[in-house]
């Protein structure tokens, strides 16, 4: 088994006295690919923030690659942990390599222009999601797909070891989903990036990762490997409602049958 | 990086120019003509090297000074805010200020500290004031939106206006006209006294705007986005509204409020050299220099022999630029308004 990258032990978190974390414990290994799931609300969204920072606080313990969260500078956990934020429609006006660039910030003193390391960094992860082709438009012109690529890409230039999404493919078509988590499982097979990503789609999770964590109302559910995840009883008890399962044709694997309501 | 770079580095060359040009031409211009001559013949002594040195180069510094650090600070300001109508102006950030400076003006206080002017230091406490009011208010509504922050901004500046009417009110004739006039904003008879009291406002307000471009930049992005790369959000924030408040507050206890350069500057510049702070926090502090020092030519010629405060060029200029902006396509936004 690898080493452990990310530690949470029995964390709580509250936002103007609401508590949305219960007593969250999580352990992720190094190379890891882990989707959280669960119902609206639950906290998923709210538990990527506290792992980069955005949050900060909250009871109990999180540790980064055997280091406690709150002995990180932000620039130090910058290099170790990036994010991908939910697409909010809004667009800052810089084109996709400008955009790209500033996830070399944790790496820039100020007034210090991009050395090579950077621009390099920067074309590589331009390369490997495929958008050199856009690098001089602007941000506000892009597909949400194309979109969604530059912000991994942001976080690629960052170079951290473990990527945090939100909700990466919910807006987009089934090809482009599709080509997120084949993006996605390329960084994690080939570089080693632990990938931790938040969504509502139960198949793609299933199909794309190894771990499963499902939230339900800010308190572990389920943790585990993601084939076990995928019993009729657990999915019931995680969303309240009856699930009919079957095999996908193709996989073999165990995937939630769509239904009619 | 790469052509890209080099383009903009030229641009920048190119805007360099225009502004050294602006502040080197300036003060030849104006409703007295003067010959060059007569200006720099090292024995100059007459009635126009009079004019030259002693009012018109100083009015083209103060002007050049006001215009860069109220750009500089609207740009900041838009950056922070995330939003081209955000400005010390619309903040109410500028009739802070002013308020800061009336009160200091009927307490007939002559206090300073260090050589520095009370009355800077009292509109430095004002609009820091009023900042600290107006990103409060746009906090309490979670996620706050354009027409949150636009409405914070006009009630703190009824509320300021009105504390400077009641200032008024309560002083003496001359006091009260002094305040009335100041409160127009202007740049008339000003001597090297103003000069070298408003400059360390602004060099060091400047300076520490012109340190933090990569921040700048991640903050325009969005804050959950910028502290995920490493940034400091918290303290860049508090950094950046102070000097923001000490570039405001030197000039405006010097020339009054003076409106609309820190919208017009700043977009016109993220026109030409794109957003890019780098490029961009220079583009405007230079650019923003000579477009003051170029209204305040017009506002001391088009009705010679009188003039009129510059404020009301700029505020000429500006009002349908604002209404432009707000009315205008998202390419005008350049997607920094949802």
């Amino acid at each position: 088994m690898n080493k452990v990258v990310i530690d949470i032990e029995s964390f709580s978190f509250g936002i103007g006295g609401k508590e949305i974390l219960k007593d969250v414990s999580l352990t992720v290994h190094e190379g890891d690919y882990a989707s959280i799931v669960g119902p609206n609300g639950a906290g998923k969204t709210t538990l990527l923030k506290c792992l980069s920072r955005i949050h900060k606080g909250g009871r109990g313990t999180i540790a980064v690659a055997g280091k406690k969260l709150e002995k990180y500078s932000q620039k130090e956990l910058a290099l170790k942990v990036g994010y991908v934020p939910q697409a909010d429609g809004r667009h800052a006006p810089f084109t996709v390599r400008e955009f790209v660039l500033m996830g070399r910030y944790p790496y820039l003193g100020p007034f210090s222009p991009p050395g090579p390391s950077d621009t390099a960094a920067v074309r590589e992860a331009m390369a490997v999601t495929g958008t050199l082709q856009f690098s001089e438009r602007f941000l506000g012109t892009l597909s949400g797909g194309e979109r969604q690529k530059v912000y991994i890409a942001a976080a690629l230039a960052q170079q951290a070891q473990v990527l945090l999404l939100d909700e990466p493919t919910t807006f987009l078509d089934p090809r482009h989903a599709s080509d997120i988590y084949r993006l996605l499982a390329g960084i994690n097979r080939e570089r080693g990036v632990t990938i931790i990503s938040v969504t509502h789609d139960i198949n793609s999770a299933v199909l794309t990762s190894r771990t499963i964590l499902a939230l339900k109302a800010g308190a572990v559910a389920y943790c585990g490997p993601a084939e076990e995840f995928m019993k009729e009883d657990i999915l019931q008890g995680v969303y309240e409602k009856p699930f009919s399962l079957m095999r996908h044709p193709r996989y073999g694997r165990t995937i939630v049958a769509p239904e009619v309501p | 990086m790469g052509r890209d770079g080099k383009n903009k580095r030229v641009l920048l060359a190119v805007i360099l120019l225009f502004a050294v040009s602006v502040f080197v031409g300036a003060p030849m211009v104006g409703m007295q003509s003067l010959s060059i001559h007569s200006v720099l013949h090292p024995a100059a002594a007459g009635l126009d090297a009079d004019i030259f040195w002693k009012i018109r180069v100083p009015r083209v510094c103060i002007a050049f000074l006001a215009g860069a650090a109220l750009a500089v600070s609207g740009m900041a300001f838009q950056a922070v805010f995330r939003n081209p109508l955000a400005t010390p102006f619309t903040l109410g950030v500028a009739s802070g200020a002013s308020l800061g400076a009336a009160v200091y003006m009927r307490l007939g206080l002559a206090v300073g500290l260090f050589g520095v002017s009370g009355m800077s230091m009292f509109a430095f406490g004002g609009a820091a004031l009023s900042i600290v009011l107006v990103y409060g208010l746009t906090r309490i509504k979670s996620g706050f939106s354009i027409g949150t922050m636009l409405l914070a901004g006009v009630a703190l500046n009824f509320f300021f206006s009105s504390a400077i009417l009641f200032i008024q009110y309560m002083s003496d004739f001359t006091d009260s006209t002094r305040i009335l006039r100041w409160t127009m904003g202007g740049l008339e008879i000003m001597g090297y006294e103003s000069v070298l009291n408003m400059a360390p406002f602004v060099a060091s307000g400047a300076a520490i705007i012109l340190f933090l471009t990569h921040e700048l930049n991640l903050l325009m992005t969005g804050e959950e986005l910028a502290i995920s790369r490493g940034a400091n959000v918290g303290g860049i924030k508090k950094v950046l509204f102070f000097a923001t408040s000490l570039m405001v507050g030197g000039v405006v206890s010097i020339c009054g409020p003076i409106g609309f350069v820190g919208m017009m500057v700043p977009h016109i510049c993220r026109l030409l050299i794109g957003a890019d702070h780098r490029y961009l926090t220079p583009a405007t502090l230079l650019f923003g220099g000579a477009f003051l020092t170029l209204c305040d030519m017009l506002a001391r010629t088009l009705i010679a022999p009188a003039e009129m405060p510059v404020g009301i060029i700029t505020a000429l200029l500006g009002g349908p630029f604002f209404i432009w902006l707000l009315l205008g396509k998202s390419s005008s936004k350049m997607g920094m308004m949802e």
